[in-house]
């Protein structure tokens, strides 16, 4: 750890912002919406008319911000991190995002649907614990991507243990 | 059908603009520092990258067919529902660019398949 401390830090720190901010957009996203009511798209008026009510409402410019934020975040940590490595980490955005609802928009979660996002969560984590061998494009240079290696190594000598 | 396609477009333009995106910064590079001049230095050369246009402009698709489907379902069961694009991202691996997809990865498909089956059952 204290070899590396810098690259660790940022990496928690900008999935942590990854998984705060993405779900709170999408949860101010959604309380915007539920006061906008159902869209209507056609006539041309009424899409006028609903794009209209997206603009004004602060809860949707909050929710983009939010997912500015999130996005900012993803490219960076991206640019350091493989996409399999990001991946299974921004999963837990997806209990974030049920609690979000429950606690922000009072939205009730039957426990199915709680059962249903962990199960999400852990299929997750098993199709990024597969190599990315697979997925990674060849005719790039490999970026130089300690972390992801390093994590692998600390979750196999998790395992023998 | 409306919610068919409203979530094949949240699945699929947003899993295709995350994988062009991801692609970008790779092209771009790394972010040396925290500060603000690096970091939107980093933006601006990323934003010379066709792929980033183009994760960009499927990103912006996906966002409003989020938009859609949130003004008719709750949040904490649209979210979960894109989790198909694990699902979309095998089968696309596999039709259109042959990959060869481990029997690991489809267990872990399998069981995002099945949380979101599970999201589905306790819809109401």
């Amino acid at each position: 750890m204290s070899q590396h401390p810098p690259i660790h830090l940022k990496t928690y720190l900008m999935l942590a912002v990854m998984i705060l901010a993405g779900p709170l957009g999408n949860v101010l996203l959604g309380k915007g919406m539920k006061n906008i009511g159902a869209p209507v798209i056609w006539p041309v008026a009424g899409l006028l008319h609903t794009a209209g009510m997206i603009l004004a409402s602060g809860s949707i410019w909050l929710g983009v911000l939010s997912l500015i934020t999130f996005f900012v975040a993803y490219m960076l940590v991206l640019s350091w991190a493989d996409y399999s490595f990001v991946q299974p980490a921004s999963s837990l955005s997806y209990g974030v995002v049920a609690l979000l609802g429950f606690l922000m928009l009072g939205e009730r979660v039957s426990p199915m649907r709680w059962a249903g996002v962990a199960v999400i969560c852990l299929g997750v984590f098993v199709v990024a614990r597969t190599g990315p061998s697979t997925t990674r494009p060849s005719a790039q240079p490999a970026p130089q991507v300690p972390e992801p290696l390093q994590v692998t190594e600390q979750m196999q000598a998790a395992e023998r243990v | 059908m409306r919610d068919f396609i409203l979530f094949a477009l949240i699945v699929v333009a947003g899993t295709g603009g995350e994988l062009f995106v991801s692609r970008a910064m790779k092209v771009a590079g790394e972010a040396p520092s925290f500060h603000p001049i690096e970091i939107a230095r980093l933006m601006l050369r990323a934003l010379r990258v066709p792929w980033m246009w183009a994760g960009v402009g499927m990103m912006a698709v996906a966002f409003f067919a989020l938009l859609g489907a949130l003004s008719l379902y709750n949040v904490s069961f649209v979210v979960p529902v894109t989790a198909l694009s694990y699902v979309a991202g095998a089968f696309g691996g596999v039709t259109f660019l042959h990959e060869r997809v481990s029997p690991q990865r489809w267990l872990g498909v399998l069981l995002v398949a099945a949380g979101v089956t599970l999201v589905f059952l306790g819809k109401s």
